[in-house]
C-alpha cells in the first residue's frame, strides 16, 4: 500500500469513529419533545421526553420540608401529573408554560429530573400584575420579626 | 429628533458602505488610484456615521428617551448608569450597532496599516470589508431598526433583562463580538487572494497576528461567559451546551484549527485549500452563530423571537458560503501543494490529526445543536440531543487533542526519528503515567479523571522540558536564569506564546474533569436558626433581610458558614424582584477556593422569613477554569507582540524545528 493509500485508509478509520461516537450519542441521549396529549396516548415507561404544558391552576403542591413539588401540566386537551423534588425554578408558576424533563414513571405520573420555566424576552408593560405584592413582602421582611 | 438623524446616518452609511465597496472593487480591476482614495473616504465616512449613530443611542439612553422602543425595551428610570450605557449592546438591534462599529475600526486599521504595503490585495480587502458593513447596515436599517420609534410614549421602560446587570455582561459581548469581527480580517484577506490570483502564503503571513488577535478575543468572551454562567445564572455551571454558547464556540474551534494549520502551510506549503476552507468555515459560523441566535428557531434560554432578522442573517449567509466557495473552487487550479506529508510519524501530521479533531468537534456541536431541526425535517419528530450528547462525543475528542497538544511541538517535521522520539518523549510519557499512578494511589478512582490526568501531566512536561532545554542552551551564551527564561519568550514569542496557552488549556482541562466528577449538592429547607451539612460545611440559616435597590427589589437569606475548623465565611444569597419580571431571579452568593467553592443559592421562603430552602453546592476545581483562562489570555497576548526577525529555518528531516 503506498503512503497515500495509508493516509486515506486512516483518514477513514477516524472518520468512521467519529461517525460511530456520533451515533452512539444521539441513541443514547435523544429526548422526544411532546405535549401532555402525545404523552398520554402511548407513554412509554423509562424512556427519556422533554414534557410541555402550562402549569394547570390549583394543582401546584410544594412542600418545602420534603422539598416535594408537584403540579399537572396541560395542552388544553389532556393532562398529566408531574412530580419533582428540589425548588421550582425562579420562572415557574401556575398558568405559565414549563418545560420539563424525566421519564414516565410506572406509577402513572411523569417524574422530572429538570424544570424549564419559559422566559420571554418580548416588551411587556412595565408593573406587571403578578409582582404587585412585592412592596408588601419588603414590607413584612422589615418587620421586627426579621433579623439582619 | 436624535432618533429620526440616527436612521439617518444609518441610511447615509449604508449608501456609502455600498458605494465605497464598489468603488474598492473597480479601482482593484481598472487600477485607479483615484477611486481607491474615494472608497478611503467612504470608508471614514461609514466609520463615522456608525460611531455617530452609537452616540446617540447613548444619548438616548442617557437622556431616558422612552420614544426609542430598544431604549424604552431595555432601560428604565431605576437603571444605574453604567448599565444604561452598556444596554447599548443588551439586545440585537444594540449588537448590531456594535458589531458594525467594530467591524469599521478594523477597516480603519486595515486602510492605515496595508494601503502602502499591499498595493494588488488591499483595495479587494477593502472592497469585502465595506461589502459586509454594508450587510449589518441593512439589518440596522431594515429588520432590526435600532432608532425605531414607539407610540405612545411609556412613562418608563421595561428596563434591563434583570440577568445582564452584570459586570460580566458588559465585557462579555464586546470581546466576543472583537472576536467574531476580527476574523472579518483574515477572511477579506483569503478573498482578496482568491480574485487577484495570489493564493500564496502572503494572505496567511499578513493576517497572522490578526487571526490571533481574533482568537484572543475570542477566547476571552466564551471565558467570560463561563463566568457570567457561573455566577449569575445560579445553577452553579459554566456551560451548559446552550444553543447560543455552541453558537461562539463552534468559529472558536475552527478558527483554533485555522492558527495551527497555517503554521504547516507557512512552513511546508501544504493545507492551502484547506486554510481557505477553514476561514471561509470560521467567518461563515460566525454569521451562522447569529442567525441561529437571533432567528428563534432553536430554542434556548438566551434566543431572542425576531423573525426577519434570521431570514436576512440566512440569505447572507448563503451569499457568503456561495460567494467564497465559488471563488475557491475557480482558483482550485492554483492551490496545489507544494509540499507532501513524507510519514505519519511526523509534525505535520500531528498538525493535520489535530485539525480533524477539531473541526470535528466543530461538527459534533453543529449537528447536536441543529439535530431537533433534523429530525423535525427528516422524522416530523420531535426530539433534541442535551448536554450528555456533547460530553459523550466530545470527551474522547478532546482528550484526543490535549495528547497531540504534547505530540506536536516536540516531534520532528517530515518524519520523526526512533531518536527524536526516544528523546522527546520517554521522559514524559513515564512522568505522565507515574503521575497518574500516584493519584490512583491517593485514592482518585475516576478513570476519566485519571486519564485526562495522564494526559495533562503528559503535556506539561514535554512543555517544561522543552522550555529547560532551550533555556540552559541559552545559559550557555551566559545569560542569568531570569534573562535566558524572559529572552527566550520573547524572542520566540509565537512559540512560547503558544506554549503558555497550552499549559493554560492544560490547567482548564483538570479544571472541567474535576468539577464534573467531585462536585456535589444538596437541598433543603431549614427554620431560622437550623443547621445542615454537606462536605464539611455546617450551615446555618440566621434569617431575610429586604433591600431596596433603584430598580429592583432583593430579599437577602443570611447563613453562617463553619467547617471543621470552626467560623468560616457569612453568605448572603438572594431574590431579586424586578417589577417588570413576573417572577423573581435568584442572585447567588459564593465564597471561591482554589480546590473547592461553597455556592448558595436560595430558593422559596416564607414571608416572614420563618423558614427558607437553600440549595448548596460543594463545586470542586472551577477556580481552575478561571485560572487557566487567565494563562491562556497571558499566552495569547504574549503571541500577538511583534515578533523580532528572525533568518528563515530550513526545516529538515529527524530534526525539531522551532514552529
Amino acid at each position: 500500500m503506498n503512503r497515500k493509500a495509508k493516509f486515506i485508509a486512516g483518514g477513514l478509520v477516524i472518520v468512521a469513529a467519529l461517525a460511530y461516537l456520533i451515533y452512539a450519542g444521539v441513541s443514547q441521549s435523544v429526548v422526544y419533545f411532546v405535549t401532555p396529549s402525545e404523552l398520554g396516548a402511548a407513554p412509554v415507561a423509562g424512556k427519556s421526553y422533554r414534557l410541555g404544558g402550562m402549569v394547570v391552576p390549583g394543582t401546584l403542591k410544594w412542600d418545602a420540608r420534603s422539598l416535594d413539588l408537584r403540579f399537572t401540566l396541560s395542552d388544553g386537551q389532556a393532562s398529566v401529573p408531574v412530580r419533582h423534588r428540589g425548588t421550582p425554578p425562579d420562572l415557574f408558576a401556575e398558568n405559565r408554560g414549563a418545560v420539563v424533563e424525566g421519564t414516565w414513571s410506572h406509577d402513572g405520573y411523569f417524574q422530572a429530573t429538570t424544570i424549564l420555566a419559559k422566559h420571554s424576552e418580548e416588551y411587556k408593560a412595565p408593573h406587571d400584575q403578578s409582582q404587585a405584592g412585592y412592596k408588601d413582602l419588603l414590607k413584612t421582611l422589615r418587620g421586627p420579626e426579621s433579623r439582619p | 429628533m436624535t432618533p429620526e438623524l440616527g436612521y439617518a446616518a444609518t441610511v447615509a452609511a449604508l449608501l456609502l458602505a455600498l458605494y465605497g465597496s464598489g468603488a474598492a472593487a473597480l479601482s482593484a480591476a481598472g487600477r485607479r488610484g483615484d477611486l481607491r482614495r474615494s472608497a478611503e473616504r467612504a470608508a471614514i465616512g461609514v466609520s463615522v456615521l456608525v460611531v455617530g449613530c452609537m452616540l446617540m443611542l447613548v444619548y438616548a439612553f442617557l437622556t431616558f428617551d422612552f420614544s426609542v422602543r430598544y431604549v424604552a425595551s431595555n432601560t428604565n428610570l431605576g437603571t444605574p448608569f453604567y448599565y444604561r450605557i452598556t444596554a447599548l449592546w443588551g439586545a440585537l438591534e444594540g449588537s448590531i450597532i456594535l458589531w458594525t462599529f467594530m467591524l469599521s475600526i478594523y477597516t480603519l486599521i486595515v486602510i492605515a496599516r496595508y494601503r502602502r504595503t499591499q498595493p494588488q490585495l488591499y483595495p479587494w480587502v477593502l472592497a469585502v470589508m465595506l461589502g459586509l458593513s454594508a450587510f449589518f447596515l441593512l439589518v440596522m436599517t431594515i429588520p432590526a431598526p435600532p432608532f425605531e420609534r414607539l407610540s405612545p410614549i411609556p412613562a418608563d421602560g421595561r428596563g434591563l433583562n434583570p440577568l445582564l446587570e452584570d459586570s460580566g455582561m458588559i465585557t462579555h459581548p464586546v470581546a466576543l463580538y472583537l472576536g467574531f469581527t476580527g476574523f472579518t480580517v483574515p477572511f477579506a484577506f483569503a478573498m482578496a487572494a482568491l480574485i487577484i490570483g495570489r493564493t500564496g502564503d502572503e494572505w496567511i503571513t499578513i493576517t497572522r497576528r490578526w487571526t490571533i488577535v481574533a482568537w484572543y478575543f475570542l477566547s476571552l468572551g466564551l471565558l467570560i461567559g463561563g463566568w457570567w454562567s457561573y455566577h449569575v445564572l445560579g445553577w452553579g455551571g459554566y456551560w451548559a451546551w446552550d444553543p447560543v454558547e455552541n453558537a461562539a464556540f463552534m468559529p472558536w474551534l475552527t478558527g483554533t484549527a485555522f492558527l495551527h494549520s497555517v503554521m504547516i502551510q507557512e512552513r511546508r506549503r501544504m493545507l492551502k485549500l484547506w486554510n481557505l476552507a477553514l476561514i471561509i468555515l470560521t467567518f461563515s459560523l460566525t454569521l451562522f452563530g447569529t442567525f441561529l441566535t437571533r432567528s428563534g428557531i432553536i430554542g434556548s434560554v438566551h434566543a431572542f423571537s425576531q423573525g426577519s432578522v434570521g431570514q436576512f442573517f440566512l440569505g447572507f449567509l448563503a451569499l457568503v458560503v456561495l460567494g467564497a466557495f465559488s471563488l475557491l473552487a475557480w482558483r482550485l487550479d492554483r492551490l496545489h501543494a507544494q509540499g507532501e506529508l513524507d510519514s505519519i510519524v511526523s509534525r505535520e501530521s500531528a498538525f493535520l490529526l489535530n485539525n480533524l479533531f477539531l473541526v470535528a468537534a466543530a461538527f459534533t456541536v453543529f449537528f447536536g445543536t441543529v439535530f431537533p431541526l433534523l429530525s423535525e425535517a427528516i422524522k416530523g419528530t420531535k426530539v433534541s440531543v442535551g448536554a450528555p450528547f456533547f460530553n459523550l462525543v466530545n470527551i474522547p475528542i478532546f482528550l484526543a487533542l490535549i495528547f497531540l497538544m504534547g505530540v506536536g511541538p516536540a516531534i520532528a517535521w517530515r518524519r520523526a526519528s526512533a531518536e527524536n522520539l526516544r528523546r522527546n518523549f520517554l521522559k514524559p510519557v513515564v512522568i505522565g503515567i507515574a503521575a497518574a499512578l500516584v493519584c490512583r494511589l491517593l485514592g482518585i478512582a475516576n478513570a476519566l479523571v485519571l486519564l485526562c490526568l495522564a494526559l495533562v501531566v503528559f503535556v506539561a512536561a514535554i512543555i517544561v522540558l522543552d522550555f529547560a532545554r532551550a533555556a540552559r542552551a541559552r545559559r550557555r551564551t551566559g545569560d542569568g536564569w531570569l534573562d535566558a527564561t524572559w529572552g527566550l519568550a520573547l524572542r520566540q514569542n509565537r512559540r512560547y506564546g503558544g506554549f503558555v496557552i497550552h499549559l493554560g488549556i492544560l490547567v482548564l482541562a483538570l479544571g472541567v474533569a474535576g468539577s464534573q466528577a467531585w462536585s456535589t449538592q444538596t437541598e433543603a429547607t431549614l427554620n431560622r436558626g437550623e443547621s445542615m451539612e454537606l462536605a464539611g460545611y455546617t450551615i446555618r440559616y440566621d434569617g431575610l433581610q429586604g433591600v431596596e435597590e433603584s430598580n429592583h427589589a432583593k430579599v437577602i437569606g443570611t447563613f453562617t458558614v463553619s467547617d471543621k475548623k470552626g467560623p468560616y465565611t457569612v453568605l448572603t444569597p438572594a431574590k431579586k424582584f424586578y417589577p417588570q419580571e413576573q417572577t423573581p431571579i435568584a442572585a447567588v452568593d459564593y465564597r471561591l477556593g482554589f480546590v473547592e467553592d461553597l455556592y448558595l443559592v436560595l430558593g422559596e421562603f416564607a414571608r416572614d422569613g420563618s423558614h427558607a430552602t437553600i440549595k448548596v453546592q460543594v463545586n470542586r476545581m472551577v477556580s481552575w477554569l478561571w485560572i487557566g483562562g487567565f494563562v491562556l489570555t497571558l499566552g495569547a497576548a504574549l503571541a500577538i507582540v511583534p515578533e523580532p526577525r528572525r533568518r528563515p529555518a530550513v526545516p529538515r528531516a529527524g530534526r525539531t524545528v522551532v514552529a
